[in-house]
């Protein structure tokens, strides 16, 4: 399996498979967020407490728990990347450094709109929201670390242990709920136990979740591909497919 | 393979040296220090003299103070053996290089960390402490400062290579000091109101513990990616 595996470490082969999951990954993602935003957005029913404002959840947790996710995502790259000693983890961590940060920007902004009608503000120094202002923080340290190396495979290796490092948030983030007495209420999505949540409307942020997932594997493989290109544009086989274009 | 000298002698050797070399320019052990106490100074005449107001936010101002001055002295844990080429060496010598990294910040700490933290009742009572936090004040500043140091020096070895990694280092080295300014000030923060402490104590050293143990490879991989 592994020689298998390493087979995709060739930065063409990788690229022309990152081409062929795109569309699906595309198309999956613009169904499912089609499908469970409109749903959350039209269908679902009314909260009995918060009125039509909690809708807002339909984009605030699949951000929220996808900005996670993405960072997992990214510091499993770094550390293929160093471990394995394989560039093109490096840079599939590096192409996902920028989407998590809008991600979680999004998810900062969208919780903060939905504080100010429910909280009464718009900001709370809390353990939740402060740690997700760190991961936010964190992102753009991995981003400022790569763009500052002139060699992009020192770069890749230096922002890959910094995401490393920063791998000690995420688990602050998630139970800080738990931690420390919070504004913010508790998980309601559970995996183990039955959620604290109606199906109605569940289903839906469940839907929207797995689309955010898909969306943020597309943008990241539409700019691992562009980060690919950059990395190898003195290979013969990048010269090709930049002719077939001019020739086109 | 055959070593040359134990471990102990090693961590030692360069642990003297590093202090050798700190005390023969003491510029660098005293500039962070009055960094630290004027920006300490600056407060009061900001926010306006009324002792309530200084005592409420004396143990964030003295925290952030000695956040600032860590990581200012930190730039240059790494540079000077970086640019004259003894760093190199450091890597090629069969030592264990977690072991030197050990060295070269428990230097650091002792340099600049120790000063700090002895200095620091003279600026509670500028800032109008209360009397029973000087305890937590220190306790929390034992344990933060060599925290501090060896999280802050993944962040130097990662940016010693480039020429302008200042602005860079800070970015990437506040997150990181965040858990440790929280805890250290909710310590104190309790012991001004005579609560019990010793929990968020324990966190902190907690933190300690854990970068005590996990930096040094950090440090090491940042330094090899660094001189690469």
């Amino acid at each position: 399996m592994w020689k298998w595996l390493n087979s995709y470490a060739d930065p063409e082969r990788s690229y022309n498979l990152a081409g062929k999951m795109l569309p699906w990954f595309a198309c999956l993602a613009i169904a499912m967020i089609g499908v469970g935003t409109t749903w959350g957005l039209l269908y679902a029913p009314m909260d009995y407490q918060q009125g039509d404002s909690f809708r807002i959840i339909y984009i605030h947790v699949p951000a929220a728990s996808m900005s996670m996710a993405a960072y997992m995502g990214m510091a499993t790259a770094s550390f293929i990347g160093i471990v394995w000693q394989i560039k093109a983890a490096d840079w599939a961590a590096a192409s996902i450094a920028p989407i998590g940060a809008v991600i979680t920007f999004i998810a900062l902004f969208t919780g903060a709109a939905w504080g100010k009608p429910m909280w009464g503000t718009w900001w709370v120094w809390d353990a939740r929201l402060t740690s997700e202002l760190v991961l936010l923080f964190l992102y753009l340290g991995v981003i400022a670390l790569y763009a500052s190396f002139e060699d992009k495979v020192l770069a890749g290796r230096a922002a890959g242990i910094l995401a490393i490092v920063g791998v000690i948030n995420i688990p602050i983030i998630k139970y800080s709920v738990e931690w420390w007495s919070s504004l913010h209420q508790p998980a309601t999505i559970k995996i183990t136990e039955k959620s604290t949540m109606t199906g109605d409307m569940l289903y839906p942020l469940l839907i929207n979740i797995a689309g955010f997932g898909m969306m943020i594997g597309a943008l990241t493989i539409v700019r691992y591909r562009a980060e690919v290109l950059a990395r190898n544009g003195m290979r013969p086989w990048v010269r090709d497919l930049a002719n077939a274009e001019v020739t086109k | 393979m055959n070593r040359g000298i134990s471990y102990t002698s090693a961590f030692m050797t360069l642990l003297k040296r590093d202090l050798k070399i700190a005390v023969r320019h003491r510029g660098d052990i005293f500039n962070p220090l009055l960094f630290f106490i004027m920006v300490v100074t600056l407060f009061p005449l900001g926010i306006g003299p009324e002792p309530q107001v200084l005592t409420r936010v004396a143990p964030g101002i003295i925290w952030v103070a000695a956040l600032l001055a860590s990581m200012l002295s930190l730039e240059r844990l790494f540079k000077a053996d970086y640019s004259d080429g003894s760093l190199e060496q450091m890597l090629l010598s069969p030592q264990p290089l977690a072991i030197m990294v050990l060295a070269k910040v428990l230097a650091h700490w002792i340099l600049t960390g120790v000063p700090l933290i002895l200095v620091s009742p003279l600026l509670a009572v500028l800032l109008h402490l209360e009397g029973n936090s000087y305890v937590a004040l220190m306790a929390t500043l034992a344990l933060g400062t060599p925290v501090l140091s060896l999280l802050g020096a993944i962040g130097v070895a990662l940016t010693v290579g480039l020429s302008k990694g200042g602005v860079l280092l800070t970015l990437l080295i506040l997150p990181l000091y965040i858990p440790v300014l929280i805890f250290a000030t909710s310590a104190i923060d309790a012991a001004g109101m005579n609560l019990p402490y010793d929990g968020q104590l324990a966190i902190i050293g907690a933190m300690l513990v854990g970068s005590l143990i996990m930096a040094p490879f950090a440090i090491g991989a940042s330094l090899r990616v660094s001189t690469n």
